[in-house]
């Protein structure tokens, strides 16, 4: 199956990756060949199988509303790159998409 | 409010709005959709209310809220929908600041209920039928703040429960939405599942809005959607200003598109947000962390039966069952203590020949503070009403010759000089007639009469 530049250029806008033309050629290649890999698996007749989401077998696995202790606004702010009043600092956003 | 009228453009009747809605509503849950962290976020310090599964860190497994999940059961029983045997949530995948997993836990294709309706009071008080597509359950998102150029980000609350419902597009002006939103804020405090404050931002509103020719069945061939109007007001403004924009564009020969649009309140107008060509793939996909939903009918069933009279319902029993006006029953019934409060006065009322009408009337003009004033008290005040204060100067005349012959004494001793002992000629006045008497007034009956 091949993956055309305008496909691997959706696909990375959609991961939010910036690519080179150079990139965005090899991708299509690279990628095309994992998706023939994959493309294997359609092989097998699965037309009598239910979809499988979850290997666990389980359902309402629920639990009851009750609280617990937060981390620390110190701990959590601890790794970021950039803070701000105790806030994460990113870059300016200011149009919700 | 816009101060841009349709004019012309609606005046000629020529075409009508299709409008949809999406509304989301925050559950106050004490914890959060999939982890133990409190809900009760607003106005907290940032980043205080957080754990590795609502900051999505890797390897951190979601667990789902049982409170929750009846919540939205409730809202969609509420709702008239079918309650979904078997649901999934999915993960929504897009990339915002807000969102620290890079995806939403939400719900598409196996929704928890499906297929409700509701019956909204459009402008002119007529009944409309609202279908209801789909109420499903979902998390916020974190909050940001723009600010100097750079967004902040607070996960305070990331992970609280939202409730999504989706109508069909029923709708066909603006104030059958305004009702919706009211109604369904109503619901949501009877049901006590949500404070549903919309300047809190408990609940936000995104429309669907196209307009098409009068007579014209089939849905228009696009839809603006509006979205990120973080007031009802707004959204409100934005509505109208949407129907009056696209009828415009129809009359001098555009053809409409599929877009995104917000509302700039400066301008009172709305803008492009973003066009289809960029719109959103949010690849959805089963959440594999989390283990499907079986309902049975039998849970269900506790479910509804745990569900209080709704707003509606009572409204609807107190026009029936005491002849109230129906503008009084709304407002009656806005909020269940003072429902409450007017049921138990009527009842108390009853023992007093005081009837419901003459209740409600009082409580909905006079507007008492509830926490305050007792309901004996107000039928008293009703009483002491009905059988009417003596107004009557003649009567009010004779009652002050008849305490100024039996008391004697009193009226030698008003004379000698001491005025105050009046007083005691007003409270006999008081007792015989059950206190229906303006005391300044026989004052001065009794001062002109002693003179
Ligand atoms: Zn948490």
């Amino acid at each position: 199956m091949k993956l055309t530049r305008d496909q691997v250029k959706h696909v990375a806008r959609l991961a939010d990756l910036p690519l080179t033309d150079e990139e965005e050629e090899k991708y299509s290649q690279t990628i095309s060949k994992i998706l023939d890999y994959v493309e294997q698996l359609n092989q097998v007749d699965t037309s009598d199988v239910e979809p499988t989401f979850n290997v666990t077998g389980q359902n309402n696995v629920f639990r009851e509303d009750t609280t617990d202790a937060c981390l620390s606004q110190e701990e959590v702010l601890s790794n970021a790159p950039k803070k701000k009043n105790d806030m994460f600092e990113t870059k300016g956003v200011f149009e919700k998409e | 409010m816009t101060s841009l009228s349709l004019g012309g453009y609606m005046s000629n009747q020529k075409y009508e709005p299709v409008i949809g809605l999406e509304m989301h509503v925050e559950l106050n849950t004490k914890s959060k959709m999939f982890c133990r962290c409190s809900a009760d976020y607003f106005g907290r310090e940032p980043n205080t209310h957080t754990c590795p599964i609502c900051l999505g860190l890797p390897g951190a497994l979601p667990y789902i809220n049982k409170v929750a999940i009846e919540d939205c059961i409730k809202i969609g029983l509420a709702l008239n929908c079918t309650v979904s045997e078997k649901s999934l949530f999915e993960r929504k995948n897009y990339f915002y600041p807000d969102l620290p997993k890079g995806y939403q836990i939400s719900q598409y294709r196996w929704p928890l209920c499906v297929n409700g309706w509701i019956e909204v009071d459009d402008g002119d008080g007529n009944k409309r039928k609202i279908r209801i597509n789909r109420v499903h359950q979902e998390e916020d998102t974190g909050k940001l703040t723009h600010s100097g150029g750079v967004t902040l980000i607070d996960f305070n609350r990331s992970g609280v429960p939202l409730v999504e419902i989706v109508t069909e597009p029923d709708f066909h002006d603006v104030d059958t939405v305004r009702n919706y939103a009211k109604k369904l804020q109503r619901l949501f405090r009877y049901l006590g599942v949500s404070n549903a404050d919309m300047e809190r931002g408990d609940m936000r509103l995104e429309a669907n809005v196209s307009v098409r020719p009068v007579g014209q069945k089939e849905l228009p061939g696009y839809r603006v959607e509006l979205k990120n109007i973080n007031s009802f007001r707004f959204m409100v403004a934005a509505i109208e200003y949407e129907i009056k924009r696209q009828i415009k564009e129809l009359e001098e020969g555009w053809t409409l598109k599929q877009e995104t649009r917000g509302w700039d309140e400066d301008k009172k107008s709305t803008y492009l947000q973003r066009s289809k060509e960029e719109a959103h793939d949010y690849r959805y996909f089963p959440e594999p962390d989390l283990p499907e939903i079986r309902m049975k009918s039998d849970e269900i069933g506790k479910i509804r039966k745990s569900l209080p009279e709704l707003s509606w319902d009572k409204q609807n029993r107190f026009i029936e069952e005491y002849g109230v006006k129906k503008s009084d029953a709304e407002i009656l019934t806005e909020l269940t203590e003072l429902a409450e409060f007017f049921e138990v006065t009527v009842e108390h009322g009853k023992k007093h020949g005081v009837d419901a009408k003459a209740v409600a009337n009082y409580i909905v003009n006079k507007k008492p503070n509830i926490s305050v004033v007792l309901p004996t008290q107000i039928i008293e005040e009703l009483k002491g009403k009905k059988v009417g204060v003596i107004e009557n100067m003649g009567e009010l005349g004779e009652l002050a010759d008849e305490v100024i012959s039996e008391n004697p004494a009193m009226v030698g001793v008003y004379k000698k000089g001491k005025v105050t002992v009046i007083q005691v000629l007003i409270g006999a006045i008081m007792r015989k007639t059950g206190g229906k008497v303006n005391p300044n007034k026989i004052r001065e009956i009794l001062k002109e009469k002693l003179r």
